[in-house]
């Protein structure tokens, strides 16, 4: 599996845990209810751990873990759904967040340079045949109007 | 009028490129429809009945002699020789091939213009007061606002896909002539109690289907805070708006359901944390303002007497400077209209002839200024008095001179079932029938001012909810049928009209709207005008003569 991470097409190790399969050893994510819920074995956990973020959750959720938390996926079910775009910016500006923020889930390799300005930096794309116009799209735009996360 | 920098230039190319990339992409089977769908509205691009139309934006209403030449040039070498102004201020033409966008984007953008944000789930194009600047009642020019909002809103990377679009519209003046009360934001510049300039910002005030008045949510807000409310707002509504139902995603129903006082709370609380990294400068303010000082007026353009005896002499004209030009806030100049509603041609329409003919005549006349108003027509903002007379007749032979400005045939008219994919109804046709009834223009000028407004669907593209007599077309089993309501109004005392009773076939709407005119006509008191009239005695005296015959 490949994934876009800070600019470059890389390997990914990362597996998501869906809440009623058991924990596994390796890089995974879960949801922010099995975070809350298994939060001590996690922390033990072999491996590092990340929480998927669908857009109906909130960041305030997590807030106080992020210190724990060396992942964040924020999920598209669908790739009008834009609530993601505010999670990003709200955890890179409003938290501080440095740990890694990938996008996963249905959005389109024209998303990506968006994605990237509210404070995205890895992006796990439906088809890995989109990755290179994926990367392209990182210079579409050399100027911008407003300030994001960068 | 802003000027592009070189950043500016470089952004509106970059698009450009990005786009040609994406529908290469499209036409060879890489991006689905859906996806592409997504991407070409955000381009302006929408696929209509016949073929694809493109809507470019017009920042505030403000264009260009040269861009009108553009406008010529695209609709002769990529059109069918016209295209179409808009209620917000846009410019549509509806014969583009898909292929071709992109080197028309690729033209504007040599010009300055582009497509960009002007459909979609996203920021729209910002209106304004066609009279910026110039009118009599201004507190201050909305426009070096609209262009700050312009700049933050294009291509704002956190803002894209919103639940639903979102427009935002400006207004300087006492008389609200940008409908900002129907927005989902609206901003009004007004002074506060320290006597200093600010903005009362409303929110989720819209059209279409749930036509919704908006609430003030901040009677005043400082300048430098502009963009940060705007942020403030737009983040609330991007986290809670609805998704799951494309008829609740508006503001206006989140306001609703969430209540205001509460939405304000979110909003306001959200404001506290971003408002001091987000400061519009003094001088940031100063510079995009230096790009709107007045042009060098003529300072004794009073002077001459040329104008009182050319309408002494030719009432053809004194009647077209009574209808179709204002006073204007310098001495010795007049705000003139063209009217894009001769009663031969589909409103809002101009052909590349027209274009360029006007592109020329703004030169010669107004400063090589346009300005497209909210009710499909133009405004030259500043015409001497003393040339008025040789305007006029140029004008007329161009057919962009009908005094009907204000009047029943200044109709606002969305393009319906000849070009609309969501039509229910044609509405063209139907302008042209009402016109036709209407033949008599010393009649028109004694009804005075009615506004009506035409929808071919619920969309309500026409803003026929606000119209003083709205028609709105419906479908009742496959047959056109027409909704009427009275008293609608998009200005200060802002109402949505009430509807007159059932829909009325359409060989019946010109009747019943000549019906309409003539109970006014013969219950009005004194000068009182049609909407006071419906104010007054309410929709029971129209109803009963329009369906006196049931
Ligand atoms: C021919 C192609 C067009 C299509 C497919 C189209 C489609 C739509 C749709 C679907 C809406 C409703 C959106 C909503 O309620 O959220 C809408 C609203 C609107 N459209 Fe159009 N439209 C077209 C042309 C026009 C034209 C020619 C004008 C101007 C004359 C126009 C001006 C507007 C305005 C002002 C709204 C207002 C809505 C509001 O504030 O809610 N549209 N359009
Ligand atoms: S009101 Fe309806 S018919 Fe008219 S342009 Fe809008 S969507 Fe089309």
């Amino acid at each position: 599996m490949q994934i876009i991470k800070d600019k470059q097409i890389i390997d990914d190790s990362w597996s998501y845990i869906s809440d009623d399969a058991e924990l596994k050893a390796g890089d995974i994510s879960v949801s922010p209810a099995r975070w809350n819920k298994d939060k001590q074995q996690l922390l033990h956990h072999d491996g590092k751990v990340g929480v998927r973020l669908e857009p109906s959750d909130s960041v305030d959720d997590i807030a106080e873990d992020l210190k724990e938390i060396e992942l964040i996926e924020l999920n598209f079910p669908a790739f009008a759904d834009g609530r993601a775009f505010s999670h990003a910016w709200l955890l890179r500006n409003r938290y501080q967040y440095t740990g890694e923020i990938r996008a996963t889930g249905h959005y389109m390799p024209d998303q990506v340079f968006y994605l990237s300005r509210v404070g995205i930096n890895a992006f796990n794309l439906e088809k890995t045949e989109d990755l290179p116009v994926a990367l392209s799209t990182l210079s579409d735009f050399t100027v911008s109007y407003q300030k994001s996360t960068n | 009028m802003y000027q592009y920098n070189e950043d500016d230039q470089t952004l509106i190319e970059e698009r450009v490129a990005q786009f040609r990339r994406q529908t290469e992409r499209f036409l060879k089977g890489e991006i689905s429809d859906d996806q592409f769908r997504a991407l070409r509205l955000m381009n302006g691009v929408y696929i209509q009945t016949h073929s694809p139309m493109l809507r470019i934006a017009g920042p505030y209403g403000l264009l260009s002699s040269k861009q009108f030449r553009k406008l010529a040039h695209i609709a002769r070498e990529y059109d069918k020789g016209y295209c179409h102004f808009t209620t917000r201020q846009n410019i549509q033409f509806n014969w583009p091939q898909l292929e071709r966008i992109p080197d028309i984007l690729e033209e504007l953008a040599s010009v300055q213009m582009h497509a960009i944000q002007t459909s979609g789930n996203c920021l729209r194009n910002t209106t304004s007061d066609h009279l910026a600047g110039v009118c009599t009642d201004e507190l201050e020019d909305p426009r070096p606002y609209c262009e700050i909002i312009r700049q933050w809103t294009t291509l704002h990377p956190e803002f894209a896909y919103l639940p639903r679009k979102f427009k935002i519209a400006v207004s300087g003046a006492k008389l609200d002539r940008a409908a900002t009360q129907f927005h989902d934001i609206g901003l009004h510049l007004v002074k506060n109690d320290a006597g200093e300039i600010g903005f009362q910002v409303l929110v989720g005030g819209g059209l279409g289907r749930t036509p919704i008045i908006g609430q003030v949510i901040r009677p005043y807000l400082e300048k430098k805070h502009l963009l940060s409310y705007l942020e403030a707002i737009l983040r609330i509504y991007n986290l809670y708006g609805r998704r799951d139902n494309k008829y609740k995603a508006r503001i206006k129903i989140l306001v609703k359901e969430t209540g205001l006082e509460k939405f304000t709370q979110l909003v306001e609380k959200e404001w506290q944390l971003i408002k001091d990294k987000l400061e519009l400068s003094a001088e940031r303010i100063e510079a995009i303002k230096t790009q709107f000082t007045p042009p060098a007026y003529d300072s004794n353009a009073a002077e001459d007497t040329s104008f009182a005896q050319h309408q002494q002499e030719n009432q053809a004209f004194a009647t077209w400077v009574k209808h179709n030009t204002l006073h204007h806030k310098v001495p010795g100049y007049r705000i003139t209209f063209l009217s894009l509603k001769a009663p031969d041609s589909p409103p809002g329409d101009m052909t590349d002839t027209q274009l360029d003919a006007v592109a020329d005549l703004a030169d010669q006349y107004s400063f090589g200024l346009i300005r497209s108003t909210h009710r499909q027509n133009l405004v030259f903002a500043d015409v001497r008095q003393v040339e008025l007379f040789s305007l006029w007749q140029k004008l007329d032979a161009l057919k962009l001179a009908t005094p009907n400005i204000g009047t029943v045939t200044d109709i606002i008219c969305c393009p319906g079932l000849d070009f609309c994919s969501l039509a229910n109804a044609g509405s063209i046709g139907i302008a042209k029938e009402i016109n036709e009834a209407l033949d008599d223009m010393d009649y028109i000028h004694d009804i005075g001012d009615v506004k009506i407004n035409m929808s071919g669907c619920m969309n309500g593209c026409a803003h026929q909810s606000v119209g003083h007599i709205g028609i709105l077309g419906v479908d009742k089993k496959g047959v056109e049928w027409y909704q009427l309501t009275l008293g609608g109004s998009s200005e200060n005392e802002a109402a949505i009209g009430e509807r007159l009773g059932p829909a009325v076939a359409k060989d019946q709407v010109a009747k019943v709207v000549t019906t309409i005119l003539d109970v006014y006509v013969k219950q009005r008191l004194d000068d009182e005008s049609f909407l006071d009239m419906v104010k007054r005695v309410g929709i029971t005296p129209f109803k009963e003569e329009v369906y006196a015959d049931n």
